[in-house]
């Protein structure tokens, strides 16, 4: 139990940050459902875009010396809000040429396009990066002043990388909570995901509002992988998999199409992951070990589903869906 | 029968390519002609029976005759086989009961790994008294047995997921192929079943019970040429006994109940199907068709381990299915063999041209660009290694421009 206790700090440091990831993730999965009531699987290669995006830069102001000379503050300023901005946009563009076509014909088809746009732009990244690095497989480069850590008192010490990851995502989520309940762009937003047919009758250009629900989400989505690339430094093409597939299970068990339910769905699996990843292998005396954290997401994925399909804080339903 | 231009010329083109392949047996292209005179064949107007002769003799007689001019068309044959019979199967899931399954990997997984254990030293970990392996003379109950193993687990998975909408059992479907993958992987500790991410072998092949009729007429033939031959049949029979199941089930009371819960469930609940029953029955029948392909793919590789169970080839069995027209068996068998032999032999011939180009060091001029040497193209770029966005491609393309797929289920009209 001494061990257990020791670890204890580090373990709900882990949960909040992976939580915070999953949790901005997941802001993509839950605002598109909301509207289009479709699950955008491709969302995880938003996500991984952001992070190819940020190491990008960072190896490009590397390569002409500015990563040495300019503010750390400046340079971490590019590199989110640069990420943001190109996995907003690739998910507007992905939008229009994979999802709208498709509007009006049934939601299995979407999906299965979806599943394409998924596995396409994976290999499309990685023929990218191959073409232009000749490796796909990328590192964040070290900044100094991310790995240093901070004391917090009774033997915890706080990577800066970590506070960095909390900070940044609490500020977002701010940010998209004011803008979607208290603009009008917010409301327009909200006013499609209840009734698309009402809303475009009472003047919301329903697509455009689409086209923006998508830049946001996927700016969310490029904001997560950034942040992912700084505090666990690898990427690859390929990484967006599962922790996509953890942020829809994190929507689903906020309640899908409800904002505050993908947050607080993020913190519960971050959790729930980064104590099974570190106590399971106590509790069961080794028998199972961290290697089923991946599984423990899916089982409360399924256990949530049977027994609460609605998640945690309850799913807008739009329509009696069977 | 009235012979017609149709007979010949479907004739002379299975007699072409053939030759073809016999003249060329390493090219690609003359493999891919042959392998289209099964399409020709589909295709031409001609009447039923001479289309199952024809189809019999190129699949009988003349695609063994080329499997032993080049040993590797058979591999081919024998996996396009395997992936139409899995194709099949996620085929009665999304065609006909229109349910969404991204696991079915885990099916095949739990065949496959059904045979392994059991056919291997493996299960001695486990199980104490030295049985095993068992007896090659086990494949075939275990080929039955994994039918019922796939079913069991399809309605248990369905049991809890099939009140939940389309797009939710598709991830929860995922999912389960995910815990399935992982559990095979680590489940090396405490008890070693699965061998973990080392993988199982020697796996047990099947019996060669017809050994010693082949010695009655003196024909002595080494086990390691005759069973790419023997699996070449058994796969062939199968894929004809998965061809038949699903054909039947289709025109069946069972099938017509399947089409109409995925054209209107609450119509057709309301017309007195017991919907859930009917759909557990669907996730079953497809998963026993995967589970069984699993039992010959172990016996096959002689090897298995986790990385054969990826989403991957679950993604690839649905291009398939799509490619081909969901809820068409003889798309289904299409896209399996399109798929299969577009990542088998196109890719593949690719890379290997992208290689020799490569080892070859040709100097490209490009105006205004300056020389580029060949040699300098990165090994990235073989589209062997570009699968993802094959099936990508496939996969948005047709739901953009055909939905309905190459060969789309032909609408019954009238009783």
């Amino acid at each position: 139990m001494e061990l257990a206790l020791d670890i204890l700090p580090q373990v709900l440091m882990d949960g909040i940050v992976l939580g915070f990831t999953y949790a901005l993730i997941a802001l993509g999965y839950t605002m598109v459902y909301g509207v289009l009531e479709f699950i955008n699987f491709a969302h995880s290669e938003i996500f991984v875009l952001g992070a190819f995006v940020g190491v990008e830069i960072l190896l490009l102001l590397e390569s002409t010396g500015h990563l040495a000379t300019l503010h750390i503050a400046f340079v971490l300023l590019l590199v989110i809000l640069g990420g943001m901005l190109f996995s907003g946009l690739a998910a507007m563009a992905l939008e229009r040429v994979a999802y709208r076509p498709l509007q009006g014909s049934p939601r299995l088809v979407a999906l299965i396009s979806a599943i394409g746009a998924s596995f396409f732009l994976q290999d499309a990244l990685r023929f990218f990066e191959s073409l232009w690095r000749n490796t796909f497989y990328l590192t964040y480069p070290t900044l100094d002043a991310l790995d240093k850590t901070v004391p917090l008192g009774l033997n915890v010490v706080v990577p800066v990388k970590s506070l960095l990851v909390i900070a940044t995502a609490l500020v977002a989520l701010a940010v998209l909570h004011l803008f979607v309940n208290r603009t009008r762009l917010g409301a327009a937003i909200r006013a499609v995901a209840q009734d698309p047919d009402t809303a475009s009758l009472m003047g919301i250009p329903v697509n455009r509002v689409i086209a923006l629900t998508f830049f946001v989400g996927g700016a969310m989505g490029g904001l997560a992988g950034v942040l992912f690339g700084l505090h666990y430094s690898l990427v690859n093409p390929y990484s967006g998999f599962f922790p996509g597939l953890k942020a829809f299970t994190a929507a689903v068990l906020g309640g899908i199409g409800n904002i505050s339910g993908a947050m607080l769905g993020g913190m519960v699996l971050g959790m729930l992951e980064a104590f099974a990843g570190s106590y399971l292998s106590i509790l069961t005396d080794g028998a199972f070990g961290a290697e089923y954290k991946d599984v423990f997401a899916f089982a409360v994925l399924i256990v949530i589903l049977i027994f609460r399909p609605k998640g945690l804080l309850g799913e807008r339903v739009r329509e009696e869906g069977a | 029968m009235k012979v017609g231009l149709a007979h010949l010329g479907v004739i002379a083109y299975i007699i072409a390519s053939s030759a073809l392949v016999f003249a060329f047996p390493q090219s690609v292209l003359a493999f891919l002609s042959f392998e289209a005179s099964l399409l020709v064949i589909y295709h031409a107007s001609v009447d039923q029976t001479t289309k199952l002769c024809l189809g019999a003799i190129v699949l009988l007689v003349l695609l063994p005759v080329l499997g032993s001019v080049n040993g590797y068309y058979l591999e081919i044959a024998i996996q396009v086989g395997i992936f139409v019979a899995l194709a099949l199967g996620l085929n009665i899931v999304v065609g006909f009961v229109g349910l969404l399954n991204l696991g079915f990997v885990a099916f095949y997984a739990i065949g496959a790994y059904l045979w392994a254990i059991f056919g291997s030293p493996q299960a001695n970990h486990f199980i104490p008294g030295n049985l095993f392996p068992l007896s090659s003379a086990w494949f075939f109950p275990f080929l039955l047995l994994s039918v019922g193993v796939g079913a069991l687990t399809g309605a248990l998975l369905g049991l809890p997921v099939l009140r939940l909408r389309g797009d939710y059992l598709a991830v929860v479907t995922l999912g389960f192929a995910e815990v399935v993958r992982a559990l095979v992987n680590n489940f090396d500790k405490p008890i070693n079943i699965t061998n973990g991410p080392k993988g199982i072998t020697p796996i047990e092949k099947p019996p060669l019970f017809f050994q010693p009729l082949l010695e009655f007429f003196g024909l002595r033939v080494d086990p390691s040429v005759l069973y790419p031959f023997y699996f070449y049949f058994i796969v062939l029979f199968i894929v004809i006994l998965t061809v038949l199941v699903a054909q039947r089930l289709e025109e069946s009371r069972i099938g017509r109940a399947w089409k109409a819960i995925r054209e209107d469930e609450i119509a057709a609940a309301s017309m007195g199907i017991p919907v859930v029953r009917m759909k557990l029955l669907g996730l079953a029948v497809g998963a026993s068709f995967a589970s069984a392909v699993g039992v010959l793919f172990a016996a096959k590789q002689v090897f298995i381990n986790p990385e054969s169970f990826t989403f991957m080839e679950s993604i690839g069995v649905l291009a398939m299915v799509i490619l081909g027209g969901m809820g068409s068996i003889p798309g289904a068998i299409l896209g399996a063999t399109g798929v299969t032999i577009l990542n088998l032999q196109l890719l593949k011939g690719l890379s290997l041209w992208l290689n020799t180009v490569r080892q070859a060091g040709i100097v490209l001029s490009i105006p205004l660009l300056g020389d580029f040497n060949l040699s300098q193209i990165p090994a990235q770029f073989e589209p062997a290694k570009y699968e993802r966005m094959v099936f990508g491609l496939i996969l948005i393309l047709m739901m953009m421009f055909r939905p309905q797929g190459v060969l789309p289920p032909r609408q019954k009209r009238g009783h």
